[in-house]
């Protein structure tokens, strides 16, 4: 098939796709996505502008980089700036604000803080500097912590005894529970996140069909497979049914990926977990379990941070619940741009403002 | 590019190489060394989605050609035409 026939198809697809959604939903609803992928993806297919007003799409707390507290930062800073200390993270979290600085300043300032591209990297650092501690920066959800917990199981069959983590891993099941539970989160159905359910499969999501009735369909990233993961959600709606299904069956099986999910099991366990802008949910992170606690920086070399934020406009918080859109916070697109964030949703590619401030404009109005 | 890198991301590619749980993959063309501790049973020629230097599952070859697309674009750089 040539490309313009393709292309051709794939609109036509997508109209048939939006007329079936438009005729199912008959009240207002909301339908949230929890994956900064998919905040990305649907920008950028305009799937917004596409369907009926009735159809309001609100990002969650999709985007670990975002999710990461304060406290979480100024600890990662104090330890950068142990002279005996070489810091190894992803490249989005060097901008993420602290309480006083972020991790790129602390590098500017001489702190050794190295980028890697995956945290097996680190210990080729730790192998090559046997007098420092490598300390990783474990953040992520689900897709990402297997890939941590990994590490340490290399590092141990390594023999290394100067690598340790310092884990911000979060949990996307329990954060859905809590936005479920806040009066001021409405959501009728959830778009699942594809590469979390790659891990976890669609079992941990039973939850939200079981206890609150609630439907979610594991979603892909192409425009087509978010409007087909729309359109079962509308169906679902239309029906008064609740159910958890796969739309994205070409990469995620029902059972997830159990050998990386072991891996996570054997380094990690769960443990309560701050949430930037949300606070505290019971259990929706991970702590390196007591088998492994000595690869633990919080407990090799415990630090006290005593920073305290600063007040400002910011309303990440509620941009994270869904509550209220970017826009309607007073920074966006004034004080707070991609190249001077204040609020860490600004931060990251993937961040909810960033992707509303990328391609919102010309569809939205801001910043005036 | 590297400080470009988010990690939410997982990129299709096609896997050249394993040895003892360590791999070489193609991915838009370029080489990298992929770990496959977390998806032990991988043959070489198949195409698996990559997420932070770890294969995680393995995926068919349409998907793969579809979602390098999308994260061309995501990159700033433009969709091949086929």
């Amino acid at each position: 098939m040539d490309l313009d026939a393709k292309l051709n198809e794939e609109r036509e697809m997508a109209q048939f796709l939006i007329k079936k959604i438009d005729r199912l939903i008959t009240r207002p609803v909301r339908f949230m996505e929890v994956c900064g992928t998919h905040t990305v993806a649907i920008f950028r297919a305009g799937i917004r502008q596409l369907l009926p007003e009735k159809v309001d799409l609100v990002s969650g707390p999709g985007c670990p980089v975002c999710v990461t507290p304060d406290e979480y930062m100024d600890k990662a800073i104090a330890y950068a700036q142990c002279k005996d200390i070489i810091l190894t993270t992803f490249g989005d979290m060097l901008k993420v604000p602290g309480t006083r600085s972020s991790l790129g300043e602390a590098k500017a300032a001489g702190a050794d803080i190295r980028i890697v591209y995956s945290s097996l990297e680190s210990l080729e650092v730790a192998a090559q500097h046997p007098d420092k501690k490598v300390v990783f920066l474990a953040v992520g959800f689900e897709t990402t912590a297997p890939t941590a917990a990994a590490t340490v199981l290399q590092a141990e069959a390594q023999g290394l005894k100067n690598f340790y983590v310092l884990s911000a891993h979060k949990l996307v099941p329990p954060a859905l529970r809590m936005l479920i539970n806040d009066p001021e989160v409405k959501v009728d159905g959830f778009l699942l996140p594809g590469h979390v359910c790659v891990i976890t499969g669609t079992k941990e999501f039973g939850f939200l069909t079981e206890e609150y009735h609630i439907p979610g369909v594991v979603t892909g990233f192409e425009a087509l497979d978010i409007l087909r993961s729309i359109y079962r959600l509308a169906k679902q709606v239309n029906e008064g049914a609740a159910r958890i299904e796969n739309e994205y069956g070409r990469v995620v099986r029902a059972q997830g990926n159990p050998a990386a999910w072991n891996i996570l099991r054997q380094v990690y366990e769960p443990a309560d977990a701050c949430w930037r802008g949300i606070g505290m949910i019971p259990l929706s992170g991970l702590k390196v379990n007591a088998k492994y606690r000595h690869f633990d920086i919080e407990e090799v070399l415990p630090i006290k941070t005593e920073g305290t934020a600063q007040k400002t406009a910011c309303r990440c918080g509620e941009v994270l619940r869904g509550i209220i859109k970017p826009m309607d916070c007073p920074l966006f697109g004034k004080a707070c741009v991609p190249t001077h964030a204040i609020g860490p949703c600004m931060v990251s590619v993937e961040g909810v403002c960033a992707a509303w401030y990328k391609y919102g404009s010309g569809r939205f109005t801001y910043g005036k | 590019m590297k400080g470009d890198f988010c990690m939410c991301l997982a990129v299709p590619a096609k896997v050249l190489d394993i040895k003892d749980s360590l791999g070489v993959v193609e991915l838009s063309g370029i080489q990298r060394k992929v770990s496959f501790m977390l998806l032990p049973e991988t043959n070489v020629g198949d195409y698996v989605l990559v997420h932070a230097g770890f294969a995680i599952q393995v995926i068919d070859k349409k998907e793969a050609e579809e979602t390098n697309a999308l994260l061309r674009e995501m990159s700033g750089l433009g969709r091949e035409v086929e």
